[in-house]
């Protein structure tokens, strides 16, 4: 098996700009749904043991104690999640006490979550410090593991383009969370933020080792053109790619199917994420090593 | 086979057997008692301690109180915390929960205690009881509005409480005895205020205000309002169990029920074993042989992981088991890029021992390369993160140092075992 990634790689851009485009306009649109880790609020989740009272019910019953909009979801077979402004301990107990006359609720079953303002603006805060940092030190990192080389092109091309495919690995999954958000309900919430913090990593890990063999190859096989070089390192890498990916995502769809509520977006965020990776770092970003050799040398065609 | 092979080889058995032991170390200590018994030795036995769950996986609690002092002293603020803890901790201990977590924070605005109450059932009652613990303050009478100040008197000079009744009206009261510090500021606030009235106020409420006839050197002080004789009792208990030495107030709260938690548990492992399998089966049918040896590995692999997980010990939340199950995804990534370095020297002619040599060599830069992003993000996660992402940051880390010594150190170790051997040249056990 033999991919020209090169002779097609303008049909790969096209793809990966519409994907991108897409994912900022949704962003845009739908913005971005963030949870009470952030915003501050409530968060209340019961199973029952055999009938589930309908939201109506539950909402209704609710009334009396003046919450404000209460959000009620679904959640598992028996389950339901209520979402609500930050309330204090006393209206925890009583709308347990309510939830409690609508049917027999399983015990032990019930989660509660209560975010004050203050914690949220911190969380916010912290979350902020966080992702800064790490973009800081993937840059470092790729300023540092590109240093030496320069030929055919400069190394800084090299980070550069890995910076491109990590933007795209982030911003198509954080556009189908602004989606799910909207339609679904689905909000971003520090597990995700903290999924989306490992695709840096994923992502540029990837890019990172398709680039290494294109550095070995470069030094090695002395193909008569870069062209070559690239789209020889990209099938030779292909099958690593495809093999670790799958591992990953294997791993990672068993956690989104069996391993729970909190871990599903979780997981979600990493299989988009790396799934994505693996795509950008063989059509992506590679690819454009060319492309950028190109340009260049069609812009010093022009001036000589 | 070399001698440096056996070695590698031995410590590679060796290190499986004492990280199985240390995960289930039942059998093995079942054993070495029986020896014990039988012969003149005393070997030690394997540490018996179960995994440490965090609170999401075994019910529990996690509580942020903001700590009032705007009535506490410049430079006194650290001391009235510690107060604070240490009373809060009595209350906490007098419910009954097993490992309570009672820490200060210190953040730039403000100073916060977090309590970790494990495994609690009833939190409602939890949180009543820190949180509606009485806060005890005498005010002193001023003419205008709003006719009582607050003074340096609080809970926190009051050595006990005591119920009583009224010689002549047998109401209920209660006597309040100062420390010997509270003595001194009772007898100042006594003395500077007689013939006016001094104010005791209980959670911001006026219990009573008696009129200062002498100053009163003894440091007691008694309470006579309108009590019945429960509420007396209630206040005596709770007044002795330490009345707060300055106010708190809830600011969140994470609370998971023990079945919830014990679910997520459940969920997670398995979530965590079908992936794993599935992991070894890919990895078997794709590499043959050196799949097999590539999933024994990472068994030795999951076995040192739990070891160490134990050891530590690293509190282990879902976030944390998620985290683990990842690096095993990623854990197979070396394996794949030594053995397709591998593949690939064979085909151009490398026999077994040189296609292991040059497969291990030119596969380590992107290894170190690749793991290396990881650990720096996961890094930063864990030094600047929140607790969940706390958690999986620590134990992605483990995973990847280690699924990094299982590819180069154990795999290699395999893999070298075989050179020399008929199996070696048998071409498609190799994949």
């Amino acid at each position: 098996m033999y991919i020209p990634f090169i002779k097609h790689r303008r049909i790969f851009y096209i793809i990966s700009i519409t994907l991108v485009g897409l994912s900022v306009v949704s962003i845009f649109v739908f913005g971005l749904n963030l949870g009470i880790d952030f915003t501050g609020g409530s968060m209340l989740s019961l199973t029952y043991q055999n009938q589930v009272p309908s939201s109506l019910e539950i909402r209704e019953s609710l009334k009396e104690l003046e919450l404000g909009e209460v959000v009620v979801q679904p959640l598992g077979e028996k389950g339901v999640l209520l979402r609500m402004r930050d309330i204090s301990e006393e209206t925890h107990q009583k709308i347990l006490e309510e939830l409690g006359k609508l049917g027999e609720v399983e015990e032990g079953s019930e989660s509660f979550q209560s975010i004050g303002p203050v914690i949220g603006r911190e969380l916010t805060q912290k979350t902020k410090i966080v992702i800064s940092l790490a973009l800081l030190a993937i840059l470092l990192y790729i300023a540092f593991s590109f240093r030496r080389i320069s030929r055919p092109v400069k190394s800084y091309v090299y980070g550069l383009t890995s910076l491109l495919a990590l933007f795209h690995d982030v911003l198509i999954p954080l556009g189908i969370f602004a989606i799910l958000g909207r339609f679904y309900g689905i909000e971003i919430t520090i597990p995700i933020i903290t999924a989306f913090l490992t695709i840096f990593g994923y992502s540029i890990n990837d890019s990172v080792v398709v680039f290494d063999r294109v550095r070995e190859n470069l030094l090695r096989l002395r193909e008569p053109t870069f062209d070559l070089t690239v789209e020889k390192s990209l099938n030779q890498s292909l099958t690593r790619s495809l093999n670790t990916s799958l591992t990953t995502l294997f791993v990672l769809f068993a956690i989104f199917l069996f391993g729970g509520e909190t871990l599903k977006y979780f997981s979600l965020a990493l299989i988009l994420g790396i799934g994505l990776g693996t795509y950008s770092s063989l059509f992506l970003a590679t690819p454009l090593l060319v492309s950028f050799l190109r340009f260049k040398e069609r812009r010093y065609r022009k001036e000589s | 086979m070399k001698h440096k092979t056996y070695l590698s080889l031995i410590i590679v058995i060796v290190l499986a057997f004492l990280a199985l032991n240390s995960v289930e170390p039942k059998y093995i200590n079942q054993g070495i008692s029986f020896v014990n018994s039988k012969t003149f030795l005393s070997l030690p036995r394997f540490p018996e301690k179960p995994f440490r769950l965090g609170l999401d996986l075994q019910g529990g609690t996690h509580l942020v109180y903001l700590a009032d002092l705007s009535k506490i002293d410049k430079g006194e603020e650290g001391e009235a915390m510690q107060g604070l803890r240490d009373v809060i901790e009595r209350r906490v201990n007098l419910f009954g929960v097993v490992e309570p977590k009672i820490q200060i924070q210190q953040t730039r605005e403000d100073r916060r205690l977090l309590v970790e109450l494990p495994g609690v059932k009833e939190v409602g009652e939890a949180i009543q009881m820190i949180g509606k613990t009485p806060y005890l303050e005498f005010r002193e009478e001023i003419e205008e509005e709003p006719y009582f100040l607050p003074t340096k008197l609080t809970g926190q000079y009051l050595k006990r409480a005591q119920l009583d009744f009224n010689q002549t009206t047998f109401e209920a009261q209660v006597i309040l005895e100062f420390d010997s510090e509270g003595r001194e500021i009772f007898k100042d606030l006594t003395a500077r205020n007689v013939g006016k009235r001094i104010a005791i106020f209980i959670d911001d409420v006026l219990i009573s205000a008696p009129v200062v006839r002498e100053p009163i050197p003894s440091g007691k002080a008694q309470i006579t309002g309108r009590f019945t004789i429960e509420e007396a009792k209630e206040l005596v208990r709770n007044l002795n169990a330490g009345a707060l030495p300055v106010p708190i107030k809830l600011i969140s709260q994470d609370t998971v029920g023990p079945v919830l938690g014990k679910i997520s548990l459940e969920k997670s492992l398995k979530a965590g074993i079908i992936g794993f399998l599935l992991v070894l089966l890919f990895m078997i049918a794709f590499y043959r042989v050196s799949g097999v040896l590539a999933s024994l590995s990472l068994l030795i692999y999951a076995g040192i992981l739990l070891a160490l997980f134990k050891l530590v010990p690293v509190t282990l939340t879902l976030a944390g088991i998620g985290g683990a199950i990842l690096s095993v995804g990623m854990a197979v990534d070396a394996n794949v890029l030594i053995f397709e370095r591998m593949k690939e020297e064979r085909k151009q002619g490398a026999g077994f021992s040189r296609s292991v040599e040059i497969g291990f060599f030119r596969a380590w830069p992107s290894i170190r390369d690749g793991n290396l992003t990881t650990l720096i993000v996961a890094l930063i996660m864990f030094s600047f993160g929140t607790s969940f992402i706390k958690g999986f940051a620590v134990t992605l880390s483990f995973g990847i140092l280690i699924s990094m010594f299982s590819a180069l150190f154990v795999v290699r170790t395999f893999l070298r075992s075989f050179i020399g051997t008929k199996i070696e040249k048998i071409k498609w056990l190799w994949g």
